[in-house]
């Protein structure tokens, strides 16, 4: 037992105990309930970043607690699990200091608001960090629990609206997700995750695949609804009457990214790929990946509100992890692996500048976005890195992930797919290009003043990590070559962990 | 260690005199309350590491004598219910209000504290007791105490508590009926010996028949439940955590242990069955139509007692001898039923416990009236929230442990009907549990309340100091409840190893 063990643990406690003081604080301890968020989330990122020379070395610290008699509770550090793990904390870290500017002026409840923040942060580090079957249920529903209060922050009707559909989509979800979870242990014991799947699970393939097969839909169905896959996706866009952090952290890192994370697992790290294929659940995987691909987007082209125009797209996206990972190819599943954080990062550079449009100028429907470039420079500069990304123009994030996706499905053996990674970039570009050359170019409608600008355009606390995410987002692919970049890490957690 | 058996029914009982005579009665209740709890946790620690105590006072040995035994089972709930009582009697003493209304004679209110420790020395002497007679005797002082203890809720609680005391005497009656019968064809009144000395056959049956309908009349199970929502909801606020947590789990571990010592009824367990999926599909339904909040909180219980009664048909293939599967199956039902049984305790307590601060809070029963008030007591809103969690089996809590390893008896033995159930049941309890969420986060009318995104740059908003928040007191113990509730989930295995102990060999104990 060496000390970096433990470290699984102090990295849910970096959020845990902020969350916890957070919620006993009262309202006005603005300072002290700041210092405690951005202390939890630099810890946390500390962590992360101490625990990346062990797991290369191949050590993969690991705490286990009993939970019922022969079932364990596990938290163990894998590549995957790490890499997971620094995306959520990097964009946690971000998303505080966001959060803290755009609740500044306008909050209400924000100790609420900030505990229950960092309790989500708890459940998504849970489920990155999860060893077996269990602990995952355990953190996913954790997570379900913990947005409900962030989704209906703001208490109006449409807002409880919202997030009561947000509940009884996760809900049900969750309950297929566990009868899978407790059925498939029934059968082989509990399921540990493992590189090429677990060999239980191989042996059961062998022995009983109809079972199997009907347990592993049941797990892949209940995810899905997290995972926003058509028919199943109606919750996300219901759920944008959140304050826009909260659309951001769902969006790039916690609740859809827990959904898509939790396929991989069970298709890479329960299943392995091999099995995966013989059972036969990738190609309708595919299917269901593409759909949703193209629905999204030909949903997105007809929102006017921003923030819905940007679900739909999220909905669309997120499937490429979906569809990567249903390729039987390595540079499929690279491409898909390497999305979860391209995806992260120009999703949340998106939504942070949708909130900052609506905070400071009120600007809430892409038909009100006439010319706001010259009014919000730097904030239209990083929607535009994001939306250009999200459209798969170089050199930003979004084409490295297309170029491996549309390389995996050849080497997969299916060409069709490339037709609809490209109908999807088409429809990308025909609902992200027209709001850019609106904010850029557009002539502000008769009637529509927009305040004059007095000082800075927004608060740098807003401001700053929008930027620092669009960086990211060109820094990610123009240094996708390098080593510990995203795509050389999800090359080595494919390559070397789940490859047969 | 039989001198701490001994003392954990005697000190309740000299408390609940002492309250009555003295002057001090908060103090006396809390500090009974307190030293009870000591001797829980001595006596589940001892039962955990050394196996079931018995003995038997005055020498009076069985087969006629008065037999005590704590198993794993009366030392899990008797921990469970010495914990509660100290949390609900800490309540009471910061809000004289949840003992009874103001409105009642200054006597009611005073006899709160001696009937509270009252019932939980029948409580406790349930669950000690190894003989049929003394187990009657303690249903009935059980009885007794809940009954008058619904009786402090004023004049519209007298209705409800006379009910619910003929119902209780009917269920007692009938159970004192199959104890005769038993003891006249056996001349013993120790379960076991008798169990042995019955041969199957219409006298077993009718002993089995009768002890099972009478101890679900007390326990509330759907269709003979109607008492229990009308009794729990009227009853004051610091009563109905009683009632809902403990008192109904008495009878309930009077019948498991007649039924697995009787050896179970293949037949009745079919009824039993389909008369638990109705109590939790009709307690589910209801709580989610309630109007009034403290009848929601009621009909949870109504669901909770079905899943309750899931462990009786779980249980019988395995104690009509079955194969190795159904073994296994009970010993999983067995751990998960205890489980949900403790975490239903637990948090019906807290529920009820924040559920009575709430009405306080918001000036009415009604769920509808409820906006606002998560704003005004967030710790409470907090509280409910959480007990919620667990009711609902939603991880991570105790009552999430209970329903996996339910869950993995029911698919071990391929009843299809209990995972169902157990799902369709937990979505009906989140469900009714995020009604009253969102009724609390609501804004509340005009004029009551500060609007959403005021600058709280000034905290009392104008018209926000007139209405009432909660006292510290009631908003710790509640928290504290379901705060318990949820963290008991991790590393809970050895509840799971201690209701096990001294269970009847057909469960693998």
């Amino acid at each position: 037992m060496t000390w970096t063990a433990w470290i699984p643990v102090l990295v849910l406690l970096t959020s845990l105990v902020p969350a916890v003081v957070i919620l006993l604080l009262p309202e006005r301890r603005e300072r002290l309930r700041t210092a405690l968020s951005l202390a939890g989330a630099a810890a946390k990122v500390a962590l992360v970043v101490a625990l990346v020379g062990p797991v290369v070395d191949g050590r993969r610290p690991e705490v286990r607690v009993p939970f019922l008699p022969d079932v364990d509770l596990v938290l163990r550090v894998e590549p995957f699990s790490l890499y997971f793990l620094g995306l959520s904390a990097f964009l946690w870290l971000v998303t505080t200091v966001y959060a803290v500017g755009y609740l500044r002026d306008h909050g209400h409840h924000r100790s609420r608001f900030f505990g229950f923040f960092s309790l989500c942060v708890v459940a998504t580090s849970g489920v990155a960090l999860s060893g077996n079957l269990v602990t995952f249920v355990v953190f996913y529903e954790l997570l379900t629990l913990a947005t409900y209060p962030l989704v209906a922050h703001d208490q109006t009707p449409a807002a409880l609206r919202g997030a009561r559909t947000y509940l009884h989509y996760t809900l049900v979800g969750g309950v297929a997700l566990l009868l899978g979870a407790v059925w498939l242990t029934v059968l082989i014991g509990p399921v540990e995750f493992a590189d090429r799947g677990s060999p239980a699970v191989a042996a059961l393939a062998a022995s009983d695949p109809g079972t199997l097969r009907l347990v592993v839909a049941l797990m892949l169905g209940g995810l899905a609804v997290k995972a926003a896959l058509v028919p199943v996706h109606g919750w996300l866009p219901k759920a944008m009457v959140a304050p826009a952090p909260v659309s951001a952290l769902l969006h790039a890192v916690a609740v859809v990214k827990a959904g898509v994370f939790g396929i991989v697992l069970v298709v890479d790290m329960v299943l392995g790929v091999q099995v995966a294929e013989d059972l036969g659940v990738l190609l309708p995987l595919t299917v269901v990946a593409c759909v949703t691909i193209l629905w999204g987007s030909v949903r997105a082209l007809a929102q006017d509100g921003l923030k819905a125009r940007l679900a739909y797209s999220t909905v669309s996206q997120v499937s490429y992890v979906v569809l990567g990972v249903s390729l039987v190819s390595a540079t499929g599943m690279t491409g898909g692996v390497v999305h979860i954080v391209h995806q992260g990062l120009m999703k949340i550079t998106l939504f942070f500048c949708a909130g900052l449009l609506a905070q400071t100028l009120g600007l809430t429907r892409v038909s009100q976005l006439a010319g706001v470039g010259r009014r919000m420079p730097l904030t239209c500069a990083a929607f535009t890195v994001g939306a250009l990304g999200m459209i798969g123009i170089p050199p930003v994030a979004g084409f490295v992930t297309k170029w491996w996706l549309g390389l995996g499905a050849l080497d997969a053996g299916e060409p069709w797919v490339l037709a609809v990674l490209v109908t999807s970039s088409l429809l990308n570009a025909a609902y992200f290009l027209p709001v850019v050359a609106r904010m850029w170019w557009g002539k502000a409608e008769a009637g529509a003043v927009l305040p004059r600008p007095v000082g800075p355009e927004a608060p740098w606390t807003m401001v700053t990590p929008a930027l620092v995410t669009a960086g990211c987002s060109i820094a990610v692919a123009l240094g996708a070559g390098l080593a510990f970049s995203p795509l050389s890490m999800a090359r080595v957690i494919v390559e070397e962990g789940w490859w047969p | 260690m039989g001198d701490v058996v001994l003392a954990s029914l005697l000190l309740p009982l000299a408390g609940a005199v002492a309250a009555a005579v003295a002057p001090a009665r908060r103090t006396v209740a809390v500090v009974t309350a307190a030293g009870q709890t000591v001797l829980a946790v001595v006596l589940a620690v001892t039962v955990l590491r050394d196996g079931p105590v018995a003995t038997a006072p005055g020498g009076w040995e069985p087969p006629l004598g008065i037999a005590l035994r704590v198993d794993g089972v009366a030392a899990a709930v008797g921990l469970l219910a010495a914990v509660v009582v100290t949390a609900v009697l800490a309540h009471a003493c910061a809000s004289p209000a949840s003992t009874g209304p103001a409105t009642e004679p200054a006597a009611g209110r005073s006899a709160y504290w001696p009937l509270t420790l009252l019932t939980l020395a029948g409580l406790q002497a349930v669950l000690v007791a190894a003989d049929l007679f003394t187990t009657y005797v303690a249903l009935e002082l059980l009885t007794l105490g809940a009954v008058a203890l619904v009786a402090l809720g004023g004049r519209g609680a007298y209705g409800p508590a006379l009910r619910y005391l003929c119902l209780a005497v009917l269920g007692s009656f009938a159970f004192l009926v199959a104890v005769a019968l038993v003891y006249a064809r056996t001349g013993t009144l120790t379960l076991d010996l008798a169990a042995a000395a019955l041969p199957p056959g219409p006298a077993l049956t009718t002993a089995l028949g009768l002890a099972t309908v009478g101890l679900l009349v007390k326990s509330a199970l759907f269709p003979l439940h109607a008492w229990l929502p009308d009794a729990h909801a009227a009853a004051p606020t610091a009563v109905s955590p009683l009632l809902s947590a403990l008192v109904v789990k008495g009878s309930f571990v009077v019948l498991l242990r007649v039924w697995t010592a009787l050896g179970g009824d293949a037949a009745l367990a079919s009824v039993l069955a389909v008369l638990a999926t109705g109590a939790v599909a009709w307690g589910g339904v209801l709580a989610l139509r309630a109007a009034a909040l403290k009848r929601v909180v009621a009909y949870s219980t109504v669901a909770q007692v079905g899943y309750l009664v899931l462990l009786l048909p779980l249980v019988t293939p395995a104690l009509a001898g079955g194969d190795g599967v159904a073994v296994d199956v009970a010993r999983t039902a067995w751990q998960g039923v205890l489980l949900v049984l403790l975490a239903h305790g637990l948090a019906k307590a807290a529920m009820f416990l924040a559920a009575g601060t709430l009405v306080g809070v918001a000036g009415s029963g009604r769920v509808a009236d409820l906006g606002g008030t998560a704003a005004r007591a967030p710790v409470v809103v907090t509280a409910y929230a959480l007990a919620g969690v667990c009711l609902a089996g939603l991880p991570p809590s105790l009552g999430f442990v209970g329903k996996w390893a339910l869950l993995d008896a029911a698919l071990t033995g391929g009843r299809w009907w209990v995972v169902a159930v157990l799902l369709g049941g937990g979505l009906l309890t989140a469900a009714a549990t995020a009604r009253v969420l969102a009724a609390t986060l609501r804004e509340p009318g005009p004029g009551d309340g500060p609007p959403p995104g005021t600058p709280h740059g000034r905290e009392e908003a104008p018209g926000a100091t007139a209405l009432p928040t909660p006292r510290a007191g009631e908003r710790w113990p509640a928290l504290a409840l379901a705060l318990l509730a949820v963290v008991t989930c991790v590393g809970s295995a050895w509840l799971a190893d201690l209701v096990l102990v001294g269970a009847p060999p057909g469960v693998g104990g």
